[in-house]
Formats: structure tokens, sequence, C-alpha cells
């Protein structure tokens, strides 16, 4: 065989194999097969010597081409050749993605706890303190300051947990107290609201207990009158219920404001037709307030022809309960895991 | 408070038509007397008429059933299907029509009857939900009839099979049979006897052809009690049966009508500072102003025709003014106990209560009427007609009305004549002066007592009633007399009696009338509204209010308004609460935020629970017995809690001291509910005696954990953890083996700097058996105050390490008591400048290790600040550190 046809069967060859290989390995060994020092096409080159001058230059020329082509068609087929490998590679590795996740364990906030830090925001955001006070707290703060008298049925044994046997010391019934200590303490003007607990002689049930949580909200300055009232807690309903809440004002009663009312919202389940929610009455009683009373201004030290006030009253486990459904009192306080980590 | 609609029109001209339910409830729920409920009485009863029955005919397939024919006012009569045998013909009856609704609920429809069709049913008294005070005449009497008799014993019989008219039962009595029953007045027939006699009997089972037991001596026909026989030997001669209709009515009315329940009842919550509002006169005055529509108000007119004075035959004493500050009474002669007219009975009913007899009904109507609680007295019962109103005596009882005797301790208010008490004040009367039968003298009780002393009698006596609970909100004192004339207008217009002349009126609490300076500024001042006077005066003049210029005459009922503030809620009400505008006055002057102290406390929440903790919320208060449960030393002084003298029960008696035996309670129960593993904290109050009688109510970072995970050293990390993210400085743990309530060996107190922070550990195996827990729990108590105080400051970066660092392992083996936290601290401060960290690896003891000692092996991390750094550098290191670590603690390298 000529030199001419030798190349060209090592070209055939090459090529061939080159087409046939299906691996990167196998590309290089096929390299150095062809190409490489001691390669075929070397040894071919070899015999360059016994061609003749006229010849050798042709030679040379169509050996550098062949290389130049098996050179382009390594690349090329080692390119391909990646390519299918990392496609197999992912293919394998691929996952069932409806596994389950591995989640780090959370903990989880009191449910009534985080409507409270919602609230608190609320307030914050109107440039209210939140103040806290004690629990255990004079039948003073708790009542005759609050302009509820000695007779008042809330005083009985029956109603309040008492530690004295005059009935001087007592478990608050309500966080207004803290409207007094708040007056008798805090420069004016003052903006607080109160959250804490507040103690009942009820037996536990469904919607009892004899501890609960309660907030209490006071403003005083000068000059602030009904409308202020009505316009914060309009704001603060549509901030916990959503804007658009339909609310209305309801004359009420409670001994340390004049005049009193309480605040309902339009049920949003029936959209104030009457449905079980609401008890028929199409309304949802959310919380009480009124006119801080002159009387408990004075008795504060507060000149009530100078300055007025508002305060308000809510329940906690009520408005929690409310928002996320939870049809009894008894869960909040039994702190079971499988309740918490629901919220 | 019940307010029936059909009631209120005699005050307030308001028909349902005008104003329904819905608009009714709103317009007075937002001027201040909130509607619960309003029930549609109509609703409950449905296609049920006054029938007439036609004729009565046995049923062929049945021997106690009849077939009637009834005339409902239609063009043909209906025929209907009954067992009762107290019908005739020609009897008023209440007829369920076929498709019809009863108030228990039942919808009567038409059927068979053994064969025979009935398009309906007769009703008896229960069927329509009413009673014999509701329709006195509805007492059914059966008479015993011999065709109906069923011996107990087949074989020996009280009356013989073959006995006929005319033959002797016992004694004076014989059987007769009934030839001829007319009716003779209500509940009253005349009977043609085959003996040839005749007689009127008030049993209403007496038909043509029946046999009765007739006693010729006593002129009666015999009932089941006159015979001593037993029900189940007449099993069809019983009391009860159809209601037979004696009212003012005709086949084809209506009986939801003629029942009172064409009537629609409103349901108040009436605030403690309205008792005004607890009878139909005050809420009336509320119906009319809101709606803006004329009161309508009657003055009582007693004729007052018997005989003698009431000053001449009675005589009252006040003991106690302050508990009573009036007492009015009135004297009625001759009374008459009858059933009171329907009217009055249908009114008491739909507003709530049960009607009795004309004398009591007439009370309770004054009461719902005028709110006035009123009480009748048998006079002659009254010892030496004296009424003595004072405390009761040491020892004093009273059976009261209801049966019941009744100790009475000296605080409680009675009503006494000279000897005994005869009512206990403002609650219940007493069985020794109750109206029975025809009392010749009757004394009405018109009073005013003391509301907290009323309801702490009440309360004690364990009887609140409709009196007390009135009482107990403190009446108008001024109302006793309008209402005891109205009671004897009433007695006179029922016929029940007659009035005596005169009025004993006892009155020393009376008060001046309350008066209040109308300001019209402040009024609007106070509301942010701008109300015009004469809007203001009209508002209150229609309220009963009255005017001396400036000044504002509170009425009497008004015990609640004293204020320029009350003055404005009234307003205010009238004007309306939502026409009141919404405005912020002026901007805000507080800055508002959160405390340091309340940001720390969120802090310590949010990082408790990036360690996966649940928060809690427990009871502040426990039962004394849970110091013993966690193994609480008898002498500890936390033993001295607040102690709650009138606890709900043992279980939350005293204030805690101590914040364990509440994460305790609460790991035990998830325990107990087979949740696996728990993580829990509660940022809580302990409550702790002060010489002043309050309480020091710092509060306790409380964690508590069991589960799979658990340890020691996972809580440690936790409470290391709060303190790194706090910013405090390094803590250090010394073991601690006082504390009862935890393990000895794996418990800790930890502390940064000086400051003691709390206590960590695994709670003693016998507490946790205590709660009946097998299984390890862990806990710690962590001062909040300690933890703030050791909290650091703003972080203040420090450079990122530009060259890498080097680490080598080294294990030592060393005494097995030698605390790795000592060894890890010397390391720390002994390893030189390039010493960066020094972190255990592992503690080891067994194989290859001598007994008593143990392997301890730490990684080192060394690094230079201006260079990488060289093995030299880094083997001197290692070379220091084991040198420190065999001469502190005779450590060598293994």
């Amino acid at each position: 065989m000529s030199m001419r046809e030798l190349m060209q069967s090592l070209h055939d060859a090459a090529m061939q194999a080159i087409f046939e290989a299906e691996d990167v390995e196998k590309l290089e060994e096929l390299r150095i097969k062809y190409l490489g020092k001691k390669g075929e096409l070397t040894g071919i080159l070899r015999q360059m010597g016994k061609l003749s001058a006229e010849e050798r230059p042709v030679m040379g020329q169509m050996a550098n081409q062949i290389r130049g082509e098996i050179e382009n068609l390594l690349d090329e087929r080692r390119r391909v050749v990646t390519e299918a490998m990392l496609q197999k590679k992912l293919e394998k590795e691929s996952l069932d993605v409806t596994l389950p996740g591995e989640k780090p364990h959370l903990g989880h906030k009191h449910p009534m706890y985080n409507v409270l830090d919602q609230i608190k925001d609320i307030f914050i955001g109107m440039g209210f303190e939140i103040v806290e006070g004690p629990e255990v707290e004079l039948a003073d703060y708790n009542f005759t300051k609050l302009n509820i008298d000695e007779g008042h049925p809330s005083r009985e044994w029956t109603d309040t947990f008492y530690f004295t046997p005059d009935s001087r010391i007592l478990l608050r019934t309500q966080t207004s107290p803290m409207q007094i200590h708040a007056m008798e303490t805090r420069p004016l003007p003052i903006r607080i609201i109160a959250p804490g607990r507040v103690y009942r002689k009820d037996e536990v049930d469904a919607t009892h207990s004899p501890m609960f949580h309660q907030i209490e909200g006071m403003v005083i300055d000068k000059g602030v009158t009904m409308a202020d009232l009505k316009a914060t807690l309009n704001l603060v309903v549509e901030k916990i219920y959503g804007k658009g809440t339909v609310t209305r004002f309801r004359p009420h009663h409670f001994p340390f404001t004049e005049p009193s009312c309480e605040l309902d919202i339009q049920c949003h389940k029936c959209g104030g037709k009457g449905c079980s929610t609401c008890k028929g009455e199409g309304w949802i009683e959310v919380l009480g307030a009124g006119m801080v009373h002159p009387k408990v201004l004075s008795g504060c030290g507060i000149d009530p022809d100078v300055y007025s006030g508002w305060a308000f009253g809510m329940g906690l486990e009520r408005l929690a309960m409310g928002e996320y459904k939870i049809t009894d009192l008894r869960l909040i306080f039994e702190n079971d895991v499988r309740f918490l980590e629901q919220f | 408070m019940k307010m029936p609609r059909k009631w209120l029109n005699e005050f307030v001209n308001l028909p349902l038509e005008e104003v329904g339910d819905k608009a009714f409830a709103e317009a007075m729920s937002v001027s201040g007397s909130k509607v619960e409920v309003t029930e549609d009485l109509s609703q409950t009863i449905h296609n049920v008429k006054v029938g007439r029955i036609l004729s009565l005919e046995k049923h062929p397939n049945s021997d106690h059933m009849l077939v009637t024919q009834i005339d409902v006012g239609a063009e043909a009569p209906v025929q209907i299907v009954t067992g009762a045998w107290n019908v005739h013909v020609g009897d008023l009856v209440p007829v369920a029509l076929h498709k019809s609704l009863l108030p228990s609920g039942a919808k009567i429809e038409k059927g068979k009857l053994r064969g025979v069709e009935s398009f309906g049913m007769l009703c008896s008294l229960k069927e329509l939900a009413a009673d014999v005070h509701d329709f006195p005449y509805g007492q059914i009497k059966a008479a015993a009839l011999l065709n109906n008799y069923h011996p107990i014993d087949p074989l020996k019989p009280s009356v013989s099979p073959l006995i006929k008219s005319g033959d002797r039962i016992f004694g004076k009595v014989v059987a007769a049979e009934v030839t001829k029953v007319e009716n003779a007045g209500v509940n009253l027939w005349k009977c043609s006897l085959a003996t040839g006699t005749e007689t009127v009997t008030d049993c209403q089972n007496v038909h043509e052809g029946d046999l009765v037991a007739y006693n010729t001596e006593k002129d009666a026909i015999c009932t089941l009690q006159d015979l001593h026989a037993e029900q189940k030997e007449f099993p069809n001669c019983i009391e009860d049966g159809i209601l037979i209709l004696h009212e003012d009515c005709r086949p084809g009315d209506d009986m939801a009508k003629l029942l009172g329940r064409d009537d629609h009842v409103v349901e108040y919550e009436i605030t403690p500072n309205r008792p005004d509002c607890l009878c139909m006169i005050g809420l009336a005055r509320e119906v009319a102003v809101t709606f803006g529509k004329e009161l309508k108000l009657h003055e009582p007119a007693v004729q007052a025709k018997a005989g003698g004075s009431i000053a001449d035959m009675a005589k009252i004493v006040i003991e106690d003014p302050a508990l009573c500050p009036r007492y009015t009474a009135r004297m009625v002669k001759n009374v008459k106990i009858a059933p009171s007219p329907a009217w009055m009975r249908e009114r008491i009913r739909n507003a709530g209560m049960r009607p009795i007899n004309n004398l009591v009904d007439i009370t309770n109507y004054v009461m719902l009427e005028y709110g006035q609680p009123m009480h009748a007295f048998d006079f002659s019962c009254v010892q030496d007609g004296e009424i003595r109103v004072r405390t009761a005596r040491e020892g004093e009882s009273i059976r009261t009305l209801d049966g019941t005797d009744r100790p009475l301790s000296p605080n409680m208010l009675c009503i006494c004549d000279t000897e005994k008490p005869v009512a206990v004040a403002g609650v219940m009367g007493g069985e020794n002066s109750e109206i029975v039968g025809d009392t010749a003298k009757v004394l009405f009780e018109s009073a005013c007592f003391n509301g907290p002393s009323v309801r702490r009698t009440a309360t004690a006596l364990g009887m609140r009633t409709d009196a007390s609970s009135r009482f107990e909100k403190g009446l108008d004192a001024e109302g006793t007399m309008k209402a005891v004339n109205r009671a004897c207008e009433l007695v006179e217009l029922l016929g029940c009696g007659q009035v005596v002349e005169g009025v004993i009126d006892v009155f020393p609490g009376k008060k001046p009338q309350t008066r209040v300076k109308l300001e019209p500024g402040k009024i609007n001042g106070l509301l942010g509204t701008d109300i015009d006077e004469t809007t203001m005066r009209k508002i209150l003049s229609d309220l009963g209010f009255g005017f001396d210029g400036d000044t504002i005459l509170v009425p009497s009922w008004r015990g609640d308004v004293e204020h320029y503030s009350d003055i404005a809620e009234e307003v205010a009400r009238f004007y309306g609460y939502n026409e009141i505008p919404t405005a912020f006055s002026g901007g805000i002057s507080t800055a508002g935020g959160y405390s340091p102290l309340q940001q720390t406390e969120r802090r310590i929440g949010e990082i408790c629970r990036s360690m996966g903790l649940d928060e809690i919320i427990t009871y502040s208060f426990i039962s004394p017995s849970y110091y013993d449960k966690i193994r609480m030393p008898k002498d500890d002084p936390r033993r001295d809690s607040l102690r709650i003298l009138n606890p709900l029960g043992e279980d939350t008696s005293i204030m805690r001291t101590t914040i364990l035996p509440s994460m305790l309670e609460i790991l035990t129960r998830n325990f107990n509910y087979r949740n696996k593993e728990a993580a829990l904290y509660e940022i809580g109050r302990i409550y702790q005696k002060r010489p002043d009688g309050l309480a020091d109510e710092p509060r306790i970072v409380s964690l508590g954990a069991y589960g799979p995970k658990m340890n020691f050293f996972v809580l440690k990390g936790w409470v290391e953890n709060l303190l790194q993210e706090l910013g405090a400085a390094k803590p250090h743990f010394v073991a601690e083996r006082g504390n009862s309530a935890y393990h000895p060996g794996r418990c800790a107190k930890v502390f940064v700097g000086e400051s003691e922070i709390g206590v960590l550990g695994q709670i003693h195996p016998q507490t946790a058996a205590n709660y009946g827990v097998d299984a390890e729990l862990y806990c710690a108590e962590l001062s909040f105050e300690a933890l703030c105080a050791a909290q650091g400051g703003i972080p203040v970066f420090k450079p990122l390490p530009r060259f890498p660092a080097v680490t080598r392992d080294i294990a030592v083996v060393c005494d097995a008591s030698v605390p790795v936290g000592d060894m890890t601290e010397a390391i720390l401060s002994g390893g030189g400048q390039y010493l960066k960290g020094c972190a255990l690896f592992d503690v080891y003891t067994g194989h290859h290790i001598a007994e008593g000692m143990k392997s301890v092996a730490f990684s080192l991390t060394m690094r230079a600040e201006d260079q990488t750094l060289t093995d030299e550098h880094a083997e001197e290191t290692v070379a220091r550190v084991l040198k420190l670590l065999k001469e502190k603690f005779n450590a060598v390298m293994r």
C-alpha cells in the first residue's frame, strides 16, 4: 500500500472508531492510538524518508490535514459524549420530590399571645405604651378608686378571691386598676394599654376559667372626647378584623366610665342577618369602653375640668378563640403540644 | 327582662306592623336597652283551632276510643278519633288539624286509627304547653266507671262482673246506670240515673250508658279514691284528657290567639344601674323616647269601699331603717281566691312567669308593670296585727313558701309580727302567713329594702327570686305607693276582695331629689359633639327629668344619675352613640413603644422559639400539696405562700412561689396524652409575700422538656444559647446537689459573673414519680430579672480572621473526678496567644483506661492574627497545653 493509501485507511479507521466511542476514556485512548507520539500516524510519517522530495510536502500536508480532521472529530465527539454522560448522571440522581422535607423543629408562640402581640403592635403604632402591674392587688385599686361602691356584687366573696378577712387584699378581677396606677404615677398625657392576668371565682368550663386575660387601655389628655374614643377604637377594630368592618357603639354601664358603651362588630359570618355565631343578633360584642368617670379622675388627683380621658377593656381569651375558632377555653390552659403547634 | 309587645302597646302605641322585631331590637339596643332575643310565640303553634263536638260514637274496632265529628268553623265537620273520655257533645275543644304544629315541636297529620280516618288530634293542656295555672278549670276529675273495671285478680273481683244497675256494691254505694247527661255549668254535669235519682257530678268522663258507683248518702258519683281503687283497675278512668274550653270563643277561632301566643316577646339585657327598666313602664318609657312616641301612663284609683280604716287594724314598725327605707301597706277584706282573668294570665305568662291565682297574680302583675315587688300576708296570721321590720334574732328560722325550713342569721332582714318572722324581706314569704283558700284579711306589702342586704340574704339562703333580683339592684323608694294602689285597684277590678280605706306608709329613708346643673358646653366637650341645649332639654324631659331653670331635677327612679357625665350619657343615648362623629383629638403627644424590659422579654421568647420550644400559659395558683410533690423541704421559706381565703378548691388555693410545679404539671399532661416529646417555655410570675400583705411578683423564665432527644446537655445548651443570644458574658455552671426537686448528680446552678441566673437539671426521678411519670424530665428556672441584668449591650463588630487556623487533637488521661469544664477553662486561659478555641470531642472510660480514670479528648484551634501559623508555633502551643494539664490536673497524654 502506498503511503497515501495507508494514511487514507488510517483516516477512515480513526473516523469510524471515534464515531463509535461512547465515553471520554475511549476517545483519549483513540487519540493516543492514532495521534500519539507513538501512534499510528506518527508511525506512517516515519516512513517519509523513503519518499521522493516532491512527494514529501504533499504527504506532509495530507498528514496534517488528517491530524486536523481527527482532532476536530475527537473534540466534537468528546463534547457529545460528555453531554450524554452528564444527562445520564442527572437522570440517575433524580429524586422523588414528593418525599417529605426535613423540617427543623420550630417553637410556637402561645395562640393567645399571638393575638396579644398583634394588639400591642396596633396600639404602639398609635403612640401607646405598655404597662404592667400587680395581680395581688388592694381592693382600693380594684374597686373603690374605680367608683365601685362597697355594696357592689362583684365585691362579694362568691365572685372575687381574697387574701385577707377584711377584704382588703385580693386577686385583681380586672385590669382596670392599672388605670388608677397609671394616673397616680405617670406624667400627663397618658396613652397606655395594660394587658394581664385577672381572676374571678368561676368554675372551669368551656367558656369560663378562674384565671383569664384582659387588655385595658386608657388615654388621658386635654380635650379628649368620645369622638376620639370612637375614632381610635374603630381603627383598632379595623386592624384586628379587617378593613370595612362595620361597628356599632351601644350604651352600656361600667362604674368607672360615664358615658359608657360597648362596641359591637357586625357578624362577619352572616353579615348581620343573624346566625349561630352571633346568636341570631347579627352583632358580636368586642369590647367595653367609656369616658373616664370624672370622679375617678379627681380621685387620682387629675382635674376633670382640665383633663378628660377614655378607657376600654377587652377579654383576650374570647378574641383569640374567635380568631382561631377555638371552641373550648380549657384548651388554652391545657397546653397540649398538639394544640400549641397548630398556631 | 321579658317584654311582650302586646302589653307594651298599652303604654306606647307601637304596633308590630309599624316596627318589626329586627328594627325594634336594633333601635332599642343602640339607645341602651340591649335586646338579647325576640321570640315570636305564634311560631310555636300553628293550625290549632277551636272546635265544637257535634257527635260522639264508639269506635267500631276499639273498646276505649271514640269517633267524633267536630265543627271547626269550616263548612263540613271534621272527623277525629280520640282516646279521651272527658269530652261531651257540645264541648269546645282545641283541635290540632291536619298539618298543624304544637309547641312541643310535634307536627300533626291525618291518619287512620284502627281503620277509622282521623283528620287531626284533640289537645290536652300538656300538648298546648300549658298547665292548670293557665287554665284553672282544666283540672280533670274522673269517675270510676264500672264498665271499665278490670279486676287485678280475675278470680277474685271486688265488683262482680254480673253487677247491674241497682245492685249494692258496699255500704251506701250502689251501681247505677247513667241514662242522661246534661251540662250544668263549668265542669258540672247533671246525670239521670236508672235508679231513679238525679245527681250533679264534676267528674268529666260520665256519659249516657255508663255504669257508675253512686254513693246514696253523699249523693255523689264515686271516683277511684272513693272506691279505694287502683288506677290499673280502671285503666281508662284517668285524670287526664282533652282541655274543655270555657273561654269566649267560637269554632274556628285560632288557639294561638286564645293562648295569648299571638305575641312577640322581647328579652332585654338590663345593666345593673337601671333597675327602673326591670318593668313594663320603665321599658315603655325607653321605647317611647327611642321611637318618639307618647308614653301613656295610668294613675291607679282605689275606691276602698270596705268598712273601717287600716290605721285601726294594723301597726307597722321599722326597727332598722337603714335596711328598710320605706314600708307601705294596704289592707283587703273578704278576699275570694279564684283564677285571674285570661288577659292577666296571658300577660304574666308571656312575661315569663306562671299564673297562680288572682291574689298572687296581682302581686306579680304589679311587679312586672311597676317593677315593685309586692307581698300579700294572711293578716289573721300576723300576731297582734303588728308588722315589725327587723333583722332576725339568733336561732330564729322560717319555713318559706316553697316549703323549706330556713335557719336565719342575725344580718338577715325579716318581716316579723310581734313574735316571729313571717317573711324574709324582699326574698320570699313565710308559709305561716300564706294566703290559703278564702283568707279573710290580706295585707299588701309594698316596701323598699336595701339592695346589698337583700342580695346577701338571698345568696346565703340560696334562693334568688324575681323579687330579690329586683331589690338587690336598689329600687326607687318613691315607687311603693303607686304600686300598692295599683294592686288594690286590680283587686277591685277583678272583684277578689274589698279594699280597706287608708294606707300605712312608714318612710324613714326619704331622700332629697337629686339636682344636676345643665351644662351643655361640658356635655359637648365630653362627647365631642355640637348638640344644642333645646335638644338636650327635650331628651331629658321625655325621659321624665324636670327643670328648675338651669338645674335638672332627676326623677326618683333614676338613682344612677347624679353627675353631668351621667346627663351626657342620657343625651348621647338618644342623640345616638353612632351619630357622635369620629375624630382624633389633636396630634399624638406620646411616643409609645416597648420598654427595655419588655423588649428583653420578647427577645427571650424569640430565642426560646428558635430553639424549638413552645410557649405555655399556666395558672398562677397551685395546691399547697404541690410543694410536697416537688420534694420541697418542710422548712423551705418558699412554703410561706399567699393563701386565697375563698378558693375554688384546694388545687387553686395558694399563689405559687416557684414556677416548677406549673411546668411539671404541663409536662405530665403532655406525657399522659402520649405526646412523644415536648419542649416548652413560659415567662411567668411567682408571688412572694411582702410585709404589707401584697406580693413581689418577679418573673421566671421556665423551660421544660422530655423526649428521646433530651438530656442534660441539650437543656444546658438551651440555657447557654439563651445567655449568648442575650449578649451575656460567658456563664459558668456549678454542680448543685442541694435542690431536692432535681437529680442530685444532674443539676447545676448557672452564674454570669457573680450573679446567679437560676437552676437547671433533670428532675429527680422521685419527683417525676410523684407526678406519675417514669421518664426523664428536664427543667430550668431562670430569673428574668437576672437575665435582664446579665444582658449585654449592642454587639461590637470583631474583624473576621484573615489567616487560616490550624487544629490539633489531644487526648489526656486524668482522674475521673476532674471537671472537664475546669480543664477547658484552664486551657483557654493558659494556652497562649495563638490558642483561639478548645472544643471537647470525647470523654471515655473503660477498656485501656485504668479504673477511676478517664480519657478526655480536645480539639485545639490555633491561629495567628498577622501570618499563617507555623508548625513550630502550633507544636509549641500544644506542648504548653499538655504541660498545663499535667500540672493542674495531673493529666497525661494518652
